[in-house]
């Protein structure tokens, strides 16, 4: 059935309304950032060159748009700091949200085969964290992993280490930050799809001689992939773009892109070098999330 | 070994929490038979079912399966195989695929699979199908999937949960007579759950009428109909005309039953004894006979018929058969079912018109109130 048929002319018009959405607050915001991605930095307010002054007339508009040019983007590509940055950034994307998926699927495997009525207090708890703000908990970390904080002493109280360790500013505390701030992001749509899974399908399996073990290899593991997409998606790319976590709880030496572009704005005062990273680390996420709407299409199309 | 005994249920129970679900069950089923388990919902014929697949272990009691206890075996290692009610095909998977997961679970060499399960494709009736995914189906299809998965390991006995639950009736009713002829066929034990007393008449050979976690009544459709074992099963099953009373006298194979308000009824001694004098006669509607005039004196006056009389109150048209709602004149309302054999030149009873309904004792059954 066409999207004609299915929908009133209301509901037509209803329709256009996320399309809006996209035009107001994702592309037109994002046709600003592009064009101050072609401009030069300059020492003026704002901080780049050239302006476009709509009332100045037709060719001042046509002579400030012949100024743009690529010089950014060129940048980007012949300086090594901001490939490796890119790189680190995605490494540490793919690692935490690998660790997140070992993680989070038992969880939200467990809480999806709680009693029904125990299952939203659990998830409750999942979230409970949200609660408090994103910076404080990130800072109470800090606290857990200092020298003398919380981590080592337990760590030392039952005698698996006799010195404290170095957490804090390594790789390591960030790796416990992103896991910790992200695991809900996992959790929530691993266990929608979870919880959606009919018991039947798993008796059945049983019932034809699969195994406990195979049946979930067999039945729950491929029937959650669209709640693994889903949670990949929303831990990988945030996490891609992560500023707060790797800056208050990494080490001062590689950087993530989110804090090369944090010190092209704010330090260097470079608007439009840093409209580039923006621009390109959005060219860098739209891979993946090309790839899922793929496989949600084919899904969508294999339904009908 | 056709009649032998395939299955055997010893004083099976099954408590959740304070409630009995199955309540010291014995059942026997034999190898090739159709059975079938009916009963209101909540009776615990589903659970019955469900420790037949494993589902659930039974607190105390054996299920013999040829011989062996599998009372505590688990799903995966029975030879038994079920078909559920929401059908529980794999979504991810194409026809050919859900028919094949039990063979390859059974590590079933790969041509012997594809040969199987193209026979199960052929004995379903599901050829071009293969490829599809299950919500790319039918209804009907998704049940003859379904069928075809549960019978590929060629089960020696297979449980089906309401198999045909989720279809329509003209669907329903041609399924029904596939599944026998399979049933036939294959030699396979059928056990089916249902609470649509139609398809278990149609298609069992043995039903057990279930009430409360026990067996009421295991009898051939024919039996259960006409001699049912108790009013219960007399009301659940078809339609049936009760009136209370008392016997008042016995005159060797026939009771007098003194009823409230019908008068006194002519019935046939029951085999079973009953507890005592106080009684109820149950009638079939299709078992009466309505007419202006009755049978002839001579009959009544031999005693061997019934006659009351009474108005006609209303008339429900049915098609093959109408039926109608009689007021008699001694205060009980019947209702009386009469074949509509004739097409045109029909003379139907008018509601308002005076009858005479009449019945054989033989048509009665007298049972405990």
């Amino acid at each position: 059935m066409s999207t004609r048929q299915l929908f009133t002319r209301p509901a037509r018009r209803a329709a256009i309304a996320p399309y809006l959405w996209m035009v107001l607050f994702f592309l037109l915001p994002f046709a600003f950032v592009a064009k101050i991605a072609l401009s030069q930095s300059a020492l003026a307010q704002p901080p780049y060159l050239p302006t476009f002054d709509l009332t100045a007339g037709w060719e001042a508009l046509k002579a400030a748009a012949a100024t743009l040019s690529l010089d950014n983007f060129r940048l980007i590509f012949s300086d090594e700091l901001y490939a490796n940055s890119y790189l680190r950034s995605l490494l540490v994307a793919a690692t935490s949200t690998t660790l997140l998926l070992l993680l989070g699927y038992p969880v939200a495997y467990a809480i999806a085969r709680l009693p029904e009525r125990w299952q939203p207090i659990a998830m409750v708890l999942v979230i409970i964290p949200f609660w408090t703000s994103f910076l404080i908990r990130v800072y109470a970390w800090i606290n857990i992993l200092q020298h003398d904080g919380l981590l080592n002493q337990v760590l030392m109280a039952l005698h698996v280490i006799s010195a404290p360790l170095v957490w804090l500013s390594t790789d390591s505390a960030m790796y416990i930050g992103i896991i910790y701030s992200y695991l809900p992001f996992m959790i929530l749509p691993l266990y929608a799809s979870l919880a959606k899974l009919q018991p039947s399908l798993l008796e059945a399996a049983q019932d034809l001689g699969a195994s406990p073990a195979k049946s979930f290899w067999l039945v729950t593991f491929p029937l959650s992939l669209p709640g693994v997409g889903a949670g990949v998606l929303l831990c990988f790319i945030p996490i891609v773009g992560e500023f707060v976590i790797p800056d208050l709880l990494a080490g001062s030496g590689d950087m993530m892109i989110g804090q090369t572009l944090w010190l092209e704005f704010f330090a260097n005062k470079d608007w439009p070098l840093a409209a580039a990273i923006a621009v390109m680390l959005l060219g860098i996420l739209l891979v993946p999330l090309l790839v899922y709407e793929h496989i949600q299409r084919r899904q969508l199309e294999g339904k009908q | 070994m056709p009649g032998s005994t395939l299955l055997h249920i010893d004083g099976v129970e099954k408590r959740f929490g304070g409630f009995v679900a199955v309540d010291g069950l014995s059942l026997e089923v034999k190898a090739g038979e159709f059975f079938a388990l009916l009963g209101p919902s909540g009776c615990g014929k589903t659970t019955l079912l469900r420790m037949l697949a494993g589902f659930e272990t039974p607190d105390c009691g054996r299920i013999l399966l040829d011989g062996t206890d599998i009372a505590g075996v688990l799903p995966h290692r029975r030879p038994v195989n079920m078909m559920f009610q929401s059908y529980a095909l794999f979504p991810h998977l194409n026809v050919s695929d859900n028919i094949a997961f039990g063979l390859k679970r059974a590590g079933m060499a790969r041509d012997e699979i594809a040969t199987r399960v193209a026979e199960m494709i052929a004995l379903g009736r599901l050829e071009g199908l293969e490829r599809r995914k299950p919500n790319q189906l039918s209804g009907g299809q998704q049940q003859r999937v379904a069928l075809a998965r549960a019978l590929a390991l060629r089960p020696r006995l297979l449980l089906l949960d309401e198999p045909l639950g989720a279809l329509d009736k003209k669907l329903r009713d041609s399924t029904q007579r596939e599944l026998m002829d399979l049933q036939r066929r294959l030699g396979t034990s059928f056990i089916i759950v249902t609470h649509d007393q139609d398809e278990a008449m149609t298609m069992a050979d043995r039903i057990g009428v279930m009430n409360h976690g026990r067996l009421v009544q295991v009898a051939t459709p024919r039996q259960l109909y006409e001699q049912p074992a108790s009013r219960w099963v007399a009301e659940f099953v078809g339609d049936v005309n009760i009136f209370e009373g008392r016997i008042e006298r016995r005159e060797d194979q026939r009771l007098v039953i003194a009823c409230h308000n019908t008068g006194a009824i002519v019935a046939a001694a029951p085999r079973q004894s009953l507890a005592g004098e106080a009684v109820c006669v149950a009638i079939r509607p299709e078992k009466m006979k309505l007419s202006r005039q009755g049978p002839a004196e001579a009959a009544i006056q031999a005693g061997a018929i019934n006659r009351l009389e009474g108005t006609v109150s209303n008339l429900g048209y049915l098609g093959d058969i109408s039926s109608y709602g009689i007021a008699l004149d001694a205060g009980a309302t019947l209702r009386v079912s009469v074949t509509n054999t004739a097409r045109v030149d029909v003379d139907d009873f008018r509601p308002g018109e005076r009858v005479v309904v009449w019945f054989e004792p033989d048509d009665c059954v007298v049972l405990d109130p």
